[in-house]
């Protein structure tokens, strides 16, 4: 009767929600979202059943990704206050079981995309995955300051491989949604790091705001949004842009360059004061910033037939 | 004995396995939708056997001119 008393050592036995919880549903969400928007304004149709599962793929390769970034960063989740709650660090989800998982979510999405859409969008999630497990959390991450920048990357590329489900290869559009994405990553994750503050010191990742320091942190996210300016507008001057794209993107941009001009122009005892208010401010606005944007996409194409563009 | 009393393990390892069941059988109903989808529109199948294929034909034609 002794295993069925298993108040004790089992009491850890993980349920679905926290095998769930290893794919990282918020980004996953976000990644279907860019995915989607890639698949529906990409030349040519996919068979509705054909563009559903192309998603559900897509999402599933950055899930698997999350699974393996897990298993790879339980030892600096633990000491995150951020990140402490995820299965792996809290000791519902066994460190090797968030391996197999991964690994195994990997190989089904990459074959089933390739099987459901073509061999490029197959090759670009396996590329994805691979940038986001081996090139950012083991390489980059407690390598160097430019962990987000480079790491960025990886959550760039839905957008690409929707596209390449579609078309079987690669645009200059989907290549600048790439790159608004890429360009969004750094400010977005600078920002988090400015008022989660002591975490990645903690957890010695090497972020801008431990090695650089935070007025330097403050620099790089003006930089970095000047530069994601142009990108983001540009994409309005292609065959996917037009005059309702344009205007939300100026009108965002105009915001989002002020909020980095606001966290610029502080220092640290000011946000210390307020307790990182306009910080904080800038993080969420960048969330919508980037579902905005790829909003803006979508409704553009919607009223294409409407306004001949 | 019948096993009486009932732990919140039980009660997760339910959720578990149904859980896994729902995966599954959402995953059996994409691919034989996808096959569906792939069948009806058929771009890439063609029978290779029981139905007469001109193309073939031609091409057996071209081997056995002298």
């Amino acid at each position: 009767m002794t295993d069925i008393n298993a108040s004790g050592t089992q009491a850890g036995e993980a349920g679905f929600g926290d095998y769930v919880a290893l794919l990282k549903p918020r980004v996953m969400s976000l990644v279907v979202f860019t995915a989607a928007v890639g698949l529906l304004l990409a030349p040519g149709a996919l068979h509705p059943v054909e563009a559903l599962a192309a998603i559900v793929f897509i999402a599933l390769g950055a899930g698997a990704s999350g699974a393996l970034n897990m298993w790879w960063d339980a030892d600096i989740d633990r000491v995150m206050r951020r990140t402490a709650r995820r299965p792996v660090p809290s000791g519902r989800v066994e460190a090797g079981e968030a391996l197999g998982l991964g690994m195994a979510l990997s190989g089904i999405a990459v074959v089933m995309l390739w099987l459901a859409t073509n061999a490029v969008a197959a090759g670009l999630l396996a590329f994805t995955i691979f940038f986001y497990a081996v090139v950012y959390s083991m390489w980059l991450k407690r390598a160097t300051p430019q962990n987000i920048v480079i790491g960025g990357a990886a959550g760039a590329f839905p957008p690409l491989v929707g596209w390449a489900a579609v078309t079987g290869g690669v645009a200059l559009e989907p290549l600048l949604m790439f790159g608004l994405i890429f360009m969004w990553t750094p400010p977005h994750f600078w920002a988090l790091a400015l008022f989660m503050k002591d975490d990645y010191h903690n957890a010695r990742v090497p972020m801008l705001t431990v090695t650089h320091g935070r007025k330097a942190t403050r620099r790089a996210i003006l930089v970095y949004t000047a530069l994601l300016v142009p990108v983001a507008v540009g994409l309005g001057f292609t065959s996917v842009g037009g005059p309702v794209y344009l205007a939300s993107a100026v009108v965002l941009n105009a915001a989002f360059l002020r909020g980095a001009w606001a966290i610029w122009a502080r220092d640290e005892a000011t946000a210390e004061a307020d307790k990182y208010l306009v910080e904080k401010k800038f993080f969420r606005l960048s969330l919508w910033y980037l579902f905005a944007h790829f909003g803006a996409l979508l409704v553009q194409a919607a009223a294409n037939p409407w306004i001949g563009g | 004995m019948a096993i009486t009393q009932s732990h919140d393990l039980h009660r997760r390892r339910l959720g578990r396995n149904v859980g896994v069941a729902v995966t599954l059988v959402a995953f059996i109903v994409l691919v034989f939708g996808l096959t569906v989808a792939k069948v009806q529109r058929g771009g890439t199948i063609e029978a290779f056997d029981h139905s007469f294929r001109p193309a073939l034909a031609d091409r057996y034609e071209e081997r056995s001119a002298p």
